[in-house]
């Protein structure tokens, strides 16, 4: 090897070397410093955030134990009347009758309620994604920069649209009970007035990104502002918005299982019933149900949104 | 023949050949326009279904007291007895709380993440289990997290904590195995070319390539987890919520309002300082 190398000497003497050498080091040494940095700055930001939110390790082993004792009542049987009960996990359990307190039948035995709560929530997400999808409509025009020349209403559009998303849907609609009363109503209305927010925003981006062809021909034909809008610009936004609004549809079936919390109607008021009184069957019940209504409608929406997709790529270009 | 315009004989089947070519200059056929008909009778009655089903008659009479409430917000002449200290202080937890809960999960997910990937685990098997694992995490609502947290840990931020960590180790997890399999071969293999360890293989050959992307989603959900945060009080689980969720109770709508607009000018705070963040990461 020696042969083939320069001695070290060598190295050292040669000036692009020492200056390669001295410039390595100076930047290995930055980024050094720079790692140990920012290393201690989340360092500090972890420990004031422990601090802040009591998150001590006594309090979490104290804690931890009541998370796995759920799984354990879950799949646990009481041989006697005031024994303790034994953890069993077993098939024979799983699918016993209605009366075997371990079985599949035992957790769902108000599945009525749960299918009638159920479909409540989907029909909550329904009306709610329609009343957000027709206010984002009519607001995305005027919140558009290209199609109003009028500054003062695209600003205040804009902003009304911004409110509208970025306040929290459930402190929405735990505000909305006060006036409209416990139920689905007070739900409905803040699932659609956050729609109409998060929706209005990319509806008028939309808008912004449409091709104004179209519209100078209507206005060429005499068309009012209206009718620039509705030949002009909805035919070419329309599959769009229509996709937008069916990702919302699935985001507001989401929140709808859980508006209830506040009392604003659906499956979460029962929800969160269940887990207040600690009825163990029932919460893995209604759990499994939730995430399985979300599949399917996310299963099914992206199917119509594909379809909706490929139409708009099948259609010869204009 | 094409070019000239023969009004005396055209014959039907010019016309259905010129219908199937362009149906929409054509009026509706019979049967679609009784389909149109059909899908719109359908739309009333649904509507129809749907006002009866959730009460509509009820908004006209919320109005006035939704009225109500809008005048008692905007009207601040008690701003000064207000209890300034516990609002702020249960705003600082909130925030702590997103910002824990957050890092504790882009700790954990990290080593999830290389477990869900394809290119690091080639078993199916294995690799749909752990997909499930996150799948599971990430479809249950934080705030179903933080009801179920608030029953083991009781009262209080820790239970919020937890309930972030959770579902949000699910989001993260999910998004570092994508980012891990579509990390570019060539430099993981030229690492393996020189004998390196599987260990440091990942180490050296994946790592540096995925690290900002994995800096920048963990960014992304400290912006949505500090939305979230605010919430999760509404259930017990510490931070702004549950003091909003008290003032909520007692009718108190001008701190309503106030923390409300507290909320969105942290929230949009921490928007901003987080965009900057990630400009900065992926411009390198």
């Amino acid at each position: 090897m020696n042969d083939v190398t320069p001695s070290p000497t060598a190295w050292e003497r040669d000036p692009s070397y020492r200056l390669f050498l001295t410039r390595y080091t100076e930047l290995r040494w930055r980024k050094r410093m720079e790692t140990v940095l920012t290393a201690t700055v989340l360092a500090l930001l972890v420990l004031i955030s422990v601090v802040f939110t009591e998150f001590y390790p006594n309090r979490l082993l104290t804690g931890a134990p009541r998370v796995g004792e759920y799984f354990g009542k879950l799949f646990s049987v009481v041989p006697q009347t005031g024994a303790e009960p034994v953890p069993v996990l077993a098939w024979g359990h799983l699918f016993g009758g209605v009366k075997e307190p371990q079985s599949v039948a035992y957790w769902f035995y108000r599945i009525g309620t749960y299918a009638t709560l159920l479909w409540q929530t989907v029909q909550m997400a329904i009306i709610a994604t329609a009343m957000g999808f027709t206010a984002a409509f009519a607001l995305s025009f005027p919140a558009a920069r290209n199609l109003v020349a009028t500054r003062w209403l695209v600003f205040v559009t804009r902003r009304v649209l911004e409110i509208a998303r970025s306040i929290p849907q459930v402190v929405l609609a735990f505000i909305l009970v006060w006036p409209f009363g416990i139920g689905p109503l007070a739900g409905i209305l803040a699932i659609g007035i956050h729609s109409t927010g998060a929706l209005g925003k990319l509806f008028s981006e939309v808008n912004e990104n449409a091709d104004l062809r179209a519209l100078d021909g209507i206005r060429a034909t005499g068309g009012n502002w209206l009718t620039q809008i509705r030949y002009g610009i909805v035919p070419q936004v329309l599959p769009n918005f229509l996709s937008y609004g069916l990702l919302r549809f699935e985001i507001n079936v989401r929140s709808s299982t859980i508006i209830g919390f506040v009392g604003a109607g659906g499956i979460g008021s029962e929800f969160k019933r269940v887990i207040g009184f600690n009825i163990y069957e029932e919460v893995s019940a209604i759990a499994i149900l939730i995430l399985l209504i979300v599949m399917v409608i996310d299963l099914a929406s992206e199917r119509v949104r594909a379809r909706l997709i490929g139409k708009l790529a099948g259609e010869p270009a204009r | 023949m094409s070019g000239t315009i023969r009004l005396d004989s055209i014959t039907p089947a010019e016309i259905a050949a010129a219908r199937a070519r362009l149906p929409r200059l054509f009026a509706a056929t019979w049967h679609a326009q009784a389909l149109r008909f059909a899908l719109l009778a359908g739309a009333v009655l649904y509507l129809g279904y749907l006002h009866w089903l959730f009460e509509f008659d009820r908004i006209f009479s919320g109005f006035d007291r939704l009225w109500l409430i809008l005048r008692v917000m905007f009207d601040w002449s008690h701003f000064a007895e207000w209890d300034h200290a516990e609002i702020l202080r249960s705003m600082a937890e909130t925030v702590t709380m997103a910002f824990l809960g957050t890092a504790l999960s882009g700790l954990v997910a990290l080593p999830l993440g290389f477990l869900g990937a394809r290119n690091v685990i080639p078993s199916r098997v294995f690799r749909f289990c752990t997909r499930r694992v996150f799948d599971v995490c990430r479809g249950l609502d934080q705030l179903i997290w933080a009801l179920v947290f608030v029953r083991a840990m009781g009262l209080g931020p820790i239970a919020g904590v937890l309930a972030i960590f959770v579902s949000d180790t699910g989001v993260l997890a999910k998004v570092y195995s994508e980012a891990i399999e579509n990390a570019e071969q060539g430099q993981i293999d030229g690492i393996r070319a020189t004998g390196a360890s599987r260990l440091m293989t990942l180490r050296l050959g994946v790592l540096p390539q995925v690290m900002p992307v994995m800096l920048s989603q963990a960014l992304y959900q400290l912006e949505s987890n500090s939305r979230e945060a605010t919430i999760l009080g509404l259930v017990g689980a510490g931070g702004i919520g549950l003091r909003l969720s008290e003032r909520i109770q007692i009718n108190a709508w001008d701190q309503v309002a106030y923390i409300i607009l507290l909320i969105l000018v942290t929230v949009a705070v921490i928007d901003t300082v987080s965009r900057h963040i990630r400009a900065r990461l992926i411009s390198g």
